[in-house]
């Protein structure tokens, strides 16, 4: 290990919160983007998933109403 | 060779062969970065002018320069997806745009963050800040086009057209340290020089260029899958994977 301790390590030789803001920030950004990318699957599935229950709901509504029509 | 690719213009096939990729992007960019971000953190020796906080460049270059490759790699999928109508090239693209936004921001951020004890300050408008900044304007309005419009087709014409008029950036980008007069540094590794670090610091920054690279592969993975089922959602196959995966 090239540093002599661990508070030698988080020192950074004195340039300790411009190393770890960008180490920072970047780990923050790269895990948001991954975190949204992943859950943008599920919000998707559920879209899809709402909207077929939507298409079953009118079909039977539909079904419903064709058997209620007065017939001429 | 069109035979063999022939089969992946089929979505469904594509979407397959995305998911059968994404665990060893996933796992094989996990381990490299952070194989390269402890070695260079932590082992790499100090460089003679600027002490620790060149460790910055540890992810900095590396977020730059793939910021580039993706912006490129985009380009390509939107010129394909132009030429020979190819809706899954649309869709590529469209799942890199994000990707590179977000590391074009990481290149300026620690950039920024690199040059406030380097240079004396957070921004200069030179020429590589400033077309890095034009970079990441194009990304967002790449971004943006995708989503202005309901019809995916419509959309992806639009954004393909800016992402090809922006390609002129990154030549730009690339020769800005050479062309003007800069801050910035002239570029560390090249192909034709002898790099200008030894290689205790060059070998973590390849392995992280690497790490960022394979990075890039499974967020786009990810993103792609995504886009393919959100224009393919009246489809049966993707009925049938949403029935699925709800059980």
């Amino acid at each position: 290990m090239h540093f002599e301790s661990l508070s030698d390590f988080f020192a950074m030789g004195g340039y300790a919160f411009y190393v770890w803001l960008s180490y920072g920030v970047t780990f923050v950004l790269l895990v948001g983007l991954t975190i949204v990318s992943v859950r943008g699957r599920r919000n998707l599935f559920n879209q899809i998933r709402s909207k077929q229950v939507r298409e079953q709901k009118l079909k039977e509504y539909r079904k419903g109403n064709e058997n209620n029509e007065p017939k001429a | 060779m069109w035979k063999w690719l022939h089969p992946y213009a089929k979505p469904e096939r594509s979407y397959q062969l995305a998911s059968t990729l994404l665990p060893w992007f996933a796992v094989s960019s996990i381990i490299t970065l952070l194989i390269g971000t402890v070695w260079g953190l932590a082992f790499a020796p100090v460089d003679y002018q600027q002490g620790e906080s060149y460790r910055i460049i540890f992810i900095h270059v590396p977020a730059a320069t793939l910021a580039m490759s993706a912006y490129m790699a985009m380009a390509t999928a939107a010129l394909v997806a132009m030429v020979w109508q190819l809706k899954l090239a649309d869709a590529a693209a469209a799942a890199i745009a994000p990707v590179g936004a977000v590391l074009t921001a990481v290149a300026l951020i620690t950039g920024s963050a690199w040059g406030k004890p380097m240079w004396g300050t957070w921004w200069i408008w030179d020429a590589r800040l400033t077309t890095e900044l034009i970079l990441l304007f194009l990304y967002l309005g790449i971004i943006a086009l995708h989503h202005s419009f309901e019809d995916k087709v419509l959309a992806g014409r639009a954004a393909g057209i800016l992402t090809l008029v922006g390609v002129i950036n990154i030549p730009i980008i690339k020769y800005s340290v050479e062309w003007w007069n800069t801050l910035h540094q002239g570029a560390t590794i090249s192909k034709l020089d002898k790099p200008s670090m030894p290689i205790e610091m060059l070998a973590p920054l390849l392995i992280n260029i690497l790490g960022f690279g394979l990075m890039i592969g499974a967020l786009t993975l990810v993103r792609f899958r995504n886009e393919v089922i959100d224009r393919n959602s009246m489809r049966p196959w993707v009925r049938d994977l949403v029935a699925q995966e709800s059980k």
